[in-house]
This record gives C-alpha cells, structure tokens and sequence, in this order.
C-alpha cells in the first residue's frame, strides 16, 4: 500500500505495516468531526511517525498515485476540512 | 471513510476530471508536461522567496541583536554614572528588543524549514517529471490512443498527486512568507524610525541623549578647567610680551579678564 505524507513524499507499507496505522486514521477521523484539535495533532503526529518509520520511502522517480494521503504534520483540523471540501487542492 | 482515504479519492478525482477533459489521451501526456515544468518553476520561485525573507529576517535580527547589546552598554554606562533610572530604563529597552528579538528567531526557525521542504519537494518533483517525460515518450511511439489510455492514467494519476502536494507546500509557504513580510515591515519601521538607532539630525533615542549630556557635561568641566591652568601658567609671561610690544595689548586684556570670568561662574 502506498501512503503520502503531505509535503514529505511517498512511503510503501506492507500489509501488517498498513494494518497498524488503520485505528490512527480512525482516531483522525474521529477528531476532525469533533473538531478536537488537540486530539487531531497528537493522533497525525502519532499516524506521520509511524509511516515514516516502519515505511519505505518509494524512489522519487517512481509514478504511483497513493492509497492513503496524510496531512503534513503541522497541518490544522480547519486545513484538513479545507482540503475534503476540495477547495484546497490545484493540481497545477 | 478515513480522514486519509478521503483525501486520497479527492486527488484521484482532480487527476481524473483533467483527464477526462482531453479528448487524445497522448494530447493529455504533452500538455500535462507541460504543467510539470511550469510546477517546477513555480517551486523553485518559492524556495527562492522563502530564502529572501529568511535573510531579511536574519538582517533584522542582527540588527536587533546590535540593538541589544548597546543598551546593556547604555545601563553599564549609566550605572558608571550613577544614573540608576536611566540604567533601568535602558534595560527595559533591552528586555523589549529582546522579546523582538526571540520572536524573530522563531520565525527563522520555521522559514528555514519550509525552504528545506521545498527545496526537497523540488527535488521530487524533478525526478518525477523526468521520470514522466520518459514514460511520455514510450507511450507516444509505442501505443496506438486506445491501449495507451491505462498506461497514461497511470502516469497521470500519480504526477497530478504529485503536482498537487506540491502545490499546497508553495501555498503553505507564501503564506508563512506573507506573514513574515507583514512583520518584517513593522520591524524595518522601528528600527528606521529612530526608536531603535541613533540618527544624526534625526530623533535620537532618550536614554543616549542624556549620557550624552552627563557626558559632554564632565568634558566641558575639564576643558574649563584645563583652560584654567593653561592661563594661570601663561598670564605672568603674557604681561611681559606685552610690555615688549603693543600689537598684543587686547589679546592680553582678553586673557587677563578670563580667569575672572571663569572664576565668577
């Protein structure tokens, strides 16, 4: 599975690999609609760290698009809205 | 649906809407290209303008950091004259540039780090579209349109993610550099406005003016005083040159009578 970090590039996961980041991605779910921001930035913290460590980084040459994409690390609830309302995505 | 593959859909679907608007799927490979290379341009100018205003900052702090240090002089200075308000005064000066002062390093911190992201993401993006325009080729002088369609969607697909990413950390550090402008300005204002720095006919800040004072006060006492001695030794061999001759007469008078003057104040 192919997971992009916003800003940082793309990481390939195994399957076991995959499975663990998939209750993070619950929990950053569940905090974008409670609109917890505190929660929100532990959780992608938690989900950036894990995929950058048990992740390999896919070649920069490499044409994939990714099955999961992650908010770069700094990134706010109210960014991640703006980013599923699809007004903050130009793909040039 | 996750928050992750939600944003992964919301690129695939931008990918395929530019797609689906190409009526040759080959047209899509040039014209896509073509965006790359814009992309790259457009990177590249904002790694270039993050860098600008992370020098300026990094001017403002010296400034600022010189700023510092000479009121810490001021108060050692006035404290040497015991002046204990204004060393006080200089002092809360300092704790205020201070204060400018760490708020601006924080501000470097983070510009240096959007120019490393970019600077990488530029990197990226170089070897994908190098990546891509070789895949262009092959695609062009291998397939006929329709088996080519898969081939291309792929490539696309993951250019146009690609593109996308990259896009938002340009967007992310315009505005961090928008930011930084507002401030600099604010701060370029201060430091020209005479608040912070001396100017010759201009304001000059107050705590300076006053060990100025203290200062050009003691000298003056000892000019006067030098002066003094100076004519208390001369007077007596004065008065003979001037029995000599007559063209010293009032220089002499004039000497006579300063010491008198002097004394009197």
């Amino acid at each position: 599975m192919i997971v992009r970090i916003l800003g940082e590039g793309q990481y390939e996961l195994d399957e076991a690999e995959a499975a663990q980041l998939a209750p993070l991605d619950l929990e950053l779910d569940a905090a974008v609609d409670r609109d917890d921001e505190s929660a929100f930035r532990t959780t992608l913290g938690n989900a950036v760290r894990l995929v950058r460590s048990v992740g390999t980084p896919l070649p920069p040459d490499e044409l994939a698009a990714s099955d999961l994409i992650l908010p770069s690390l700094d990134a706010s609830v109210d960014e991640v809205r703006k980013l599923l309302a699809e007004d903050g995505i130009h793909l040039g | 649906m996750s928050v992750m593959k939600r944003v992964s859909l919301i690129f695939r679907a931008k990918a395929n809407k530019a797609l689906d608007r190409m009526e040759d799927p080959r047209e899509t490979l040039d014209y896509s290209y073509q965006q790359q290379v814009e992309m790259l341009t457009r990177v590249r100018r904002g790694v270039a303008d993050v860098a600008t205003s992370r020098k300026r900052v990094e001017l403002q702090m010296n400034s600022l950091q010189k700023e510092v240090t000479r009121r810490e002089n001021q108060a050692r200075d006035a404290l040497g004259k015991g002046r204990e308000d204004l060393a006080r005064a200089a002092l809360q000066n300092k704790a205020s540039l201070q204060g400018q002062l760490n708020d601006l390093q924080g501000q470097y911190a983070q510009l240096q780090d959007q120019e490393e992201k970019l600077t990488l993401a530029s990197q990226r993006l170089q070897a994908k579209v190098d990546a891509f325009r070789t895949k262009k080729e092959t695609i062009k002088a291998t397939y006929t349109a329709a088996e080519a369609q898969t081939r291309i969607n792929e490539a696309f697909s993951g250019i146009s993610e690609e593109m996308g990413d990259i896009g938002l950390a340009i967007q992310r550090a315009e505005d961090k550099t928008a930011q930084m402008q507002a401030r600099a300005g604010a701060i370029d204002e201060l430091l020209a406005s005479g608040a912070l720095e001396d100017h010759v006919g201009g304001q000059q800040d107050q705590i300076q003016a006053e060990l100025d004072a203290i200062g050009a006060g003691s000298d003056i006492d000892r000019e006067l005083a030098q002066m003094k001695g100076e004519l208390s030794a001369n007077a007596p061999r004065q008065i003979e040159a001037n029995a000599n001759g007559g063209s010293g007469a009032a220089e002499t008078t004039q000497a006579a009578e300063q010491p008198q003057a002097g004394d009197g104040s």
